[in-house]
């Protein structure tokens, strides 16, 4: 199957900055892809580009459309959930749902009316009068019901509780995802994506900084926890990053060799924010 | 066209307190200014031991009225009913005004863009529809609004003067009630051509502006008219500088209020029938057509036009939420 992104030396700059610098990846059918990045890093002109909601330099294709110049026929195909709080605020979820299912030809209204049964909405409530999981709720909704290819989150759960987070999650995984759909998500909150996520990019200034799978990054990233005595051993293998803890040394390591690590300490996989947390070290500065 | 219907039905949803609401209050305000006058009247006239027709005097003018008094009375009732449609269009330009602003930059505001941006909808069915909810669906509601007050009022009138001892209904048949429904509905394919470059330009300052469209729209041109009458730039085309601010600020900002075609572009002499009543020929659909023949309407619709599609454009590449 071909590609669902194909994306090469994609450049957009704005009035002051950079937004991308030259970014180059390709997605496959079937994935769930976390784009992590610091704030400022291009995540979101990175999905806007790919949504044709912004203009930009490089060649981009998605579902083999080209969303500058296709985007009418893209949207057919793509659904998106921008933020929380985007659903307007005069919309009852009667009307919503009315409208989306006349004009979206994908859009399965008995599957949307299950998904809200399960929620306290009600068909004359108005998004003003709801809460931002409520508003969270209704989106997942109408988006689920929608038998799109390509599915785009962008920070869905920012300002959200933890009932919610979990469920929005448990939500998109159980009713929704499969081999046929494609799920990009960009978000702060790693640990909640970790355990779902079949893709990991991280992005910084502009550019793809790492782009694998999950399995390939739990080989290629090893963390070990050495004892004070052994520290100077592990730093003379030039360890990405490192830490204390307990009087211990924690060293991240990229592709090292995991027979010479394992001598020194006890390994393990990385989780996703300490691997990010290492190699975004001096963004800010 | 299934979309096109729904875009349209989602502007009166959204818009339901000017398209739908205004028109009705307005039309209900005036029928109770109207009743409220006529029972002043009452009142005052009782007090003062004024009663018309009592004794069937009423009665005995209008029998002897001849055709041209009847015709008067006949003018009389018509104006009673395009009164209430005077009112309406006030009420309707004002709304079709400050919708046209809101319609492309309210979602950019508050960022629900991004939703209606998520659906398979093109940038220009999305501001067509605005543009047919603003010049055809808002219109249409105040018609209907206008035409029922319109009848209401002419009712209560009957109804008065039979408390006078005037027979209803040999006053009713002077009015031409159809006739004013006719005119009324029939102006609207005008108003939609007329109203063009206004709505183009408020929607266009309204799909482009960042914030503040109100103060764009309509501190451009008036600004540009203070500079061009300061410099009598106008001078160099050979025209007054009352040209510019009649064709260009006049007609970019009023021309969505119904009627002011009528007013300021009508140059043709006004055809009378033999029917009706010459004093509201003006009103008939074969003299406010004749709006049709002058050169200021067509351009209108050409520029209005050029105008809807930089309204598409910056609607589809306006990037700031």
């Amino acid at each position: 199957m071909s590609a669902v992104i194909t994306a090469s030396g994609l450049t957009k700059r704005y009035k002051s900055a950079l937004a991308l610098d030259n970014a180059s990846f390709r997605i496959e059918p079937g994935r769930i892809v976390g784009l992590i990045g610091p704030n400022g890093a291009g995540k979101t002109t990175a999905l806007k580009a790919i949504l044709g909601l912004t203009d930009f330099t490089g060649e981009l294709s998605v579902l083999g459309f080209d969303p500058r110049k296709q985007r009418d026929k893209l949207m057919g195909e793509v659904c998106f959930i921008a933020d929380v709080a985007v659903l307007p605020r005069w919309i009852k979820v009667r009307q919503a749902v009315d409208f989306v299912a006349n004009v979206h030809p994908r859009f399965d209204r008995a599957k949307c009316e299950a998904f809200l049964a399960r929620t306290k909405l009600q068909p004359d409530q108005r998004v003003r009068q709801m809460s931002k999981g409520m508003i969270v709720q209704l989106h997942l909704a109408l988006v689920m019901a929608i038998d799109a290819k390509l599915l785009i989150l962008d920070e869905p759960t920012l300002g959200l509780d933890i009932l919610y987070r979990k469920q929005f999650y448990q939500n998109l995984l159980e009713d929704y995802f499969d081999e046929n759909k494609t799920i990009i998500v960009t978000t702060h909150q790693v640990e909640e994506v970790e355990h779902i996520l079949t893709d990991l990019m991280f992005i910084r200034d502009g550019k793809i900084v790492l782009d694998a799978d999950m399995d390939a990054v739990g080989d290629r990233f090893i963390e070990v926890m050495v004892g004070a005595d052994r520290a100077d051993a592990a730093r003379a293998l030039k360890p990405l990053d490192e830490r204390q803890v307990f009087g211990k040394s924690i060293f991240l390591f990229d592709g090292a060799n995991r027979a010479v690590l394992e001598e020194l300490g006890e390994t393990r996989r990385p989780s996703i924010s300490d691997l990010f947390v290492a190699t975004m070290k001096g963004t800010y500065a | 066209m299934k979309t096109f219907y729904w875009l349209v039905k989602r502007e009166f949803w959204e818009h339901r307190g000017g398209f739908f609401w205004a028109p009705i209050i307005t039309g209900g305000v005036f029928l109770l200014l109207n009743i409220m006058g006529i029972i002043t009247a009452e009142v005052v006239g009782a007090r003062h031991g004024i009663n018309f027709g009592a004794s069937g005097g009423l009665q005995r003018v209008i029998a002897d009225m001849d055709a041209g008094d009847l015709s008067q009375v006949g003018l009389a009732l018509d104006l009673a009913m395009y009164s209430a449609m005077g009112l309406l269009i006030v009420v309707l330009g004002f709304v079709v005004f400050f919708y046209c602003l809101g319609a492309l930059y309210d979602d950019r505001r508050d960022r629900s863009i991004l939703f209606w941006k998520s659906l398979p909808i093109s940038d220009t069915s999305t501001v067509l529809s605005k543009v047919v909810s603003a010049t055809v669906l808002a219109p249409i509601v105040a018609v209907i609004t206008g035409i029922i007050v319109g009848m209401l009022q002419l009712l209560i009138l009957a109804v008065t003067l039979s408390f006078h001892g005037v027979n209803v209904w040999q006053l009713l048949v002077l009015a031409h009630p159809f006739r004013v429904m006719f005119n009324l509905v029939g102006y609207i394919p005008l108003y939609v051509l007329w109203a063009l470059p206004s709505v183009g330009w408020l929607l266009l300052c309204s799909a482009w502006a960042r914030n503040k469209p109100f103060l764009w729209a309509v501190a451009l041109p008036v600004a540009t008219g203070l500079l061009v009458s300061w410099f009598g730039i106008m001078g160099l085309f050979d025209l007054p500088t009352t040209w510019f601010w009649k064709n260009i600020v006049q007609r970019g900002l009023l021309s969505v209020f119904p009627g002011t075609g009528s007013v300021f572009g009508h140059n043709g002499n006004i055809a009378h029938s033999v029917a009706g009543n010459p004093g509201m020929d003006f009103m008939d659909l074969g003299n406010t057509y004749q709006l049709l023949a002058s050169a200021n309407l067509w351009v209108g619709v050409v520029v209005g036009l050029g105008l809807l599609a930089g309204a598409v454009w910056f609607r589809r590449w306006r990037d700031d939420s």
